[in-house]
């Protein structure tokens, strides 16, 4: 027989039988794909942030469609359409989506507090804290090297004088800046909060004054005049009870270092 | 059985596709960047070189030797490689779920990887029998995986240092490539020595 015949042929053959072998297999393996997926997929942002507690977009609309998860208002990121658009899907109840943000538990920037060494090392705050627990002279301070920047999906926080700032309109609360804290000062908190505490410096009064103009004396003056009771000290810090907290102000007002700030002005 | 043990120590080390052939360096570049795809990727490509050389090597020498048609071998392999993924995919997914969540997004890059090729079409030309045509594929994988892992650790390093900036992204990963390959180098001529 023709050598160009028995090439063409032979070729054309394997390509067939592959052919059929892959339209068969996907015929009798193929695996039912559950219809409700892909759109509860399509309704969700894809910014695979976490903030719904599964490994990304994918994950929660698996767990969404496979009955494993009851909760359709659990992306934050996506907020009530997205919460609407999943309830729908699903035909369970819509529940309000509680509507966060990041705080920064510090306002200990370049012109209130100081560095206690030079640090050349790798720009990272995981790196910077390894050596000797940071290069602020603050222990529990913001240490600006913006670790929490380069995490966020939404490039909501700026570093700005050494202190990580966060865009309140950017922000969509997914959390991940808290997790990558390696000092644990950014708190994901209601959106809606009267007063928030911009310091985390457990240590006492005149050791926070020596480093930091910012810092909480731990006086105690915010919890004695706050006329709900909302106001704890707990490890020298004031602890507000949002539950109990009126928005008054009283505490904002009497505070010598002005490190309780009112409402969503952080 | 000294035979076999050479072959293995010769893809892993002297004779490594990445490092040493430079095959294959798109997904070496490209999925070099995390530890976790690092890992999913090396064991696709393993998985996929063993089965692929195995494939290959009887349609070569069961249809393609007696029809004489040898000289086709390029265009077939990339054939049957191709075709083979695809169904191993679909095989994955319905019966070993597991295995297809951690491979199953990077069999299809696997697909056009010229390292599988490349494997493919070497036991062709050394003239290797079935075993060692599947030890050749096995442990040309498991070589892909090393260097893809040890140039992972590379660029892990690379990332916290600040190179200037004409350096930056891709330069400064093909400067650290080069240098991670000459470390391989170190093993040339060990093989004859130890198996010779």
């Amino acid at each position: 027989m023709n050598p160009v015949l028995i090439a063409v042929l032979v070729l054309s053959g394997i390509g067939v039988v592959c052919a059929l072998l892959l339209v068969l297999a996907s015929k009798y393996m193929a695996v039912p794909v559950d219809e409700k997926f892909p759109a509860l997929r399509g309704a969700l942002p894809g910014a695979n942030c976490g903030a719904c507690g599964y490994a990304g977009c994918d994950g929660y609309a698996s767990a969404l469609a496979a009955g494993e998860e009851s909760k359709a208002n659990k992306c934050i990121a996506g907020g009530a359409d997205v919460a609407k658009q999943l309830a729908e899907i699903l035909g369970v109840q819509y529940e309000a989506v509680a509507e966060v943000n990041a705080f920064v538990h510090c306002r200990g920037n370049c012109s209130a507090t100081c560095k206690k060494e030079i640090y050349e090392g790798a720009r990272s705050c995981t790196a910077a804290k390894l050596l000797f627990g940071g290069d602020g002279a603050c222990h529990f301070g913001c240490l600006g090297y913006g670790d929490c920047a380069s995490v966020c999906p939404e490039q909501a926080i700026n570093i700005i004088n050494g202190i990580a700032h966060i865009n309140d309109i950017r922000c969509m609360g997914c959390g991940a800046c808290a997790r990558a804290c390696p000092q644990g000062i950014i708190e994901v908190l209601p959106k809606n909060i009267e007063v928030f505490v911009s310091c985390s410096s457990h240590d006492r009064g005149p050791a926070v004054k020596n480093v930091c103009s910012a810092g909480c004396i731990g006086c105690t003056l915010c919890a004695k005049k706050c006329p709900s009771e909302a106001i704890t000290i707990v490890n020298n810090l004031p602890v507000v009870d949002n539950s109990k907290c009126t928005g008054c102000g009283t505490c904002s007002e009497v505070c010598p270092s002005k490190c309780i700030l009112r409402g969503n002005k952080v | 059985m000294t035979k076999i043990l050479m072959i293995a120590f010769m893809m892993i080390f002297t004779q490594n596709y990445v490092l040493v052939q430079f095959i294959a360096i798109c997904p070496f570049l490209g999925v070099s960047q995390k530890f976790d795809s690092c890992i999913g990727m090396s064991g696709a490509v393993i998985f996929v070189m063993t089965l692929a050389s195995a494939v290959t090597w009887l349609i070569y020498t069961y249809i393609m030797v007696p029809l004489q048609i040898e000289y086709l071998s390029t265009i077939i392999f990339i054939l049957v490689i191709a075709a083979l993924v695809q169904f191993v995919e679909i095989f994955l997914k319905k019966f070993v779920k597991p295995l297809y969540k951690s491979l199953g997004i990077y069999l299809p890059l696997i697909t056009t990887n010229c390292a599988v090729l490349a494997v493919t079409l070497l036991n062709i030309s050394e003239n290797y029998n079935f075993v060692e045509s599947c030890v050749d594929g096995f442990s040309a994988g498991i070589g892909f995986g090393l260097a893809l892992i040890l140039f992972c650790g590379v660029r892990k390093a690379v990332e916290r240092a600040k190179p200037p900036k004409s350096w930056e992204g891709l330069p400064i990963t093909l400067f650290s490539a080069a240098l991670t390959s000459m470390t391989f180098m170190g093993f040339t001529g060990i093989a004859d020595k130890l198996f010779g």
